[in-house]
């Protein structure tokens, strides 16, 4: 009996140290193999904007501008979407919010790579046909100087638009999930409060609904960003990669995933020196999203007297 | 003493479903008095009270037939505005329900929803609706930090509050001192019986001393029948009800 004890204990003793491990072990890694790089160019490799094999010249910032980029576009169109959806599938009756709350998960077992031919075949066109002209003409009846710089040099329907849709869907069903679970834990009493206020329910779903459940949705939001931060093939494939600043929403472009994935089998040398250190700041990235979060939904709690 | 009657409850039935739990309820709720609402649990006294703000309607599978008349309108017809309804019938529950702002946002709340304010009135209302919860002196200093780090019972005061902004002649409590101690639930007790000047007031209560204590009249509920209603003092002095006796002397429930 002890004896088995003991044998449970370890093992779930080196499942708990097993992430931290790994954890240091890639942070480590990434310093290691990226020293070269800091070496030869220092902070200066951040803002730096080149990136030329040729003369040995690399810096990061296309890349992490790109992948900003991507990740705010999607999350701009995914927070309203996922809102709308998880509000649908709480509030309807049971034979429409089963097969609902079904498909959204079913859209989380798509494979990245999957996304990506379906934007390369499907969207990519469509977002050249139609998707950029509509916007262009649109905004372009707007009496404002300078709306081109919007949509910078135009990559025939590849682009940050257009990944940061794809993006925007992969994301989706993540922020979704959370926020259905947000909205379903809401006390029915709370509810049956504020209706017994005599609120419509938008006005419970604001003011009550959404304030109960701001940290779950916070939660969700950056769930979805740090997925939509690192994610690569389906980005990949409609970017463009193409290694400058981004000059717009149509402007092909790359980002520091996107970046890895396409130039690290056959680089050497300060190149792959380079290379890891992109992946270094895209961990570094990752990261103080995560921090910023548990500081923010640290703070909401103290307003909100949760905590004492 | 002759009062008047505030709401009239005809012929009332209810379901969950296919399931009935109220059968032909008949109540009157005389205006500026209180009524309890006793029975053992499960015997649908919460039930009959959520018909009286149609708060019920939330769920699909609940319907209630039959006539509530309030103020000689029956609020169960179609075409009632649920939300005008709503505004005079107000409701405390069994557990405190403060919302996730500021006390005097929770208190403003209903004057925002109903009424167009300027600061000042704005002001004015929440310290006098809180002023009449009793919960004034205790809160005056800290009026913009939240409402849930209250204690139970101030939380249930502050709700009290809210209702009362938005200025209710109905007040519906269901079970209100449930979850709150002894010395809190007397409170909200004298509370609730100074509230009687000026709304009429319906409280489902499991606790008969409860009944006794505050109520001018009361209704015995048995199995989604209305047993015996009237003044409380001859209710629990001389109930005609063989089942009433039982339950008020304690025999069961």
């Amino acid at each position: 009996m002890q004896q088995t004890d003991t044998i449970f204990r370890i093992i779930c003793q080196i499942g708990a140290f097993l992430p931290l491990l790994l954890v240091a072990g890639i942070l480590s890694q990434l310093c290691v193999h990226s020293t070269d790089a800091w070496e030869h160019f220092g902070l200066s490799f951040l803002w730096g904007s080149n990136w030329d094999p040729s003369v040995e010249d690399y810096g990061a910032l296309p890349h992490v501008l790109g992948t900003l980029l991507t990740t705010f576009l999607s999350l701009f169109l995914a927070i309203p979407l996922s809102f709308a959806v998880a509000l649908l599938i709480t509030e309807s009756p049971e034979w429409l919010n089963r097969p609902l709350s079904h498909c959204v998960d079913l859209l989380a077992a798509i494979p990245s790579v999957i996304y990506g031919m379906w934007g390369l075949f499907v969207l990519v066109p469509i977002m050249q046909e139609y998707v950029q002209p509509l916007l262009t003409d649109m905004f372009g009846l707007i009496p404002l100087p300078g709306t081109a710089w919007i949509w910078g040099e135009d990559g025939g329907g590849f682009g940050f638009l257009t990944a940061g849709i794809i993006l925007a869907l992969m994301v989706l069903p993540y922020m979704c999930a959370v926020m259905r679970d947000v909205f379903r834990m809401t006390p029915p009493m709370l509810r049956e409060s504020a209706y017994g206020l005599g609120c419509t329910r938008m006005e419970v779903t604001r003011d009550v609904v959404m304030r109960y459940g701001i940290r779950g949705i916070l939660g969700g939001i950056f769930i979805g960003m740090g997925r939509a931060l690192g994610e690569t093939m389906a980005v990949l494939f409609v970017i463009g990669n193409v290694m400058d600043l981004p000059s717009g929403l149509f402007s092909c472009g790359t980002t520091i995933a996107a970046t890895l994935a396409n130039n690290f089998a056959e680089a050497t040398g300060l190149q792959q020196s380079a290379l890891f250190a992109l992946g270094l700041v895209l961990l570094l990235m990752s990261f103080s999203i995560q921090l910023l979060t548990r500081y923010y939904l640290h703070r909401v709690e103290v307003v909100r007297g949760e905590t004492y | 003493m002759k009062t008047d009657i505030k709401i009239s409850a005809r012929n009332i039935n209810f379901y969950y479903g296919k399931n009935q739990v109220l059968f032909n309820n008949n109540l009157d709720i005389h205006a500026n008095r209180i009524t309890a609402v006793i029975g053992p649990s499960g015997c649908g006294k919460s039930t009959h009270l959520r018909i009286y703000n149609r708060i019920f309607e939330l769920y699909r599978n609940q319907k209630a037939t039959g006539e509530l008349i309030l103020d000689g309108k029956n609020i169960l017809a179609p075409g009632i505005d649920l939300l005008q309804l709503r505004h005079r019938v107000g409701m405390i529950f069994q557990k405190p329900t403060p919302f996730p702002m500021s006390i005097a946002d929770n208190v403003a709340y209903p004057l925002r929803l109903h009424y167009h304010l300027n600061r000042k009135e704005q002001a004015e209302r929440v310290e006098q609706a809180l002023r009449s919860a009793s919960l004034w002196d205790e809160v005056k200093d800290k009026l913009h930090t939240s409402g849930m780090a209250l204690s139970g019972g101030q939380q249930q005061r502050l709700c009290i509050a809210r209702a009362l902004a938005a200025e209710p002649e109905v007040l519906l409590m269901d079970e209100p001192t449930s979850a709150i101690d002894p010395v809190a639930t007397l409170r909200i007790e004298e509370l609730v019986q100074n509230l009687k000047k000026q709304y009429t007031i319906v409280i489902v209560t499991h606790n008969m001393q409860q009944a006794a204590r505050i109520s001018d009249r009361t209704a015995f509920f048995y199995k989604g029948r209305i047993v015996e209603e009237g003044e409380t003092s001859r209710i629990f002095t001389n109930p005609t009800h063989k089942q009433t006796e039982d339950y008020i002397t304690g025999r069961f429930g």
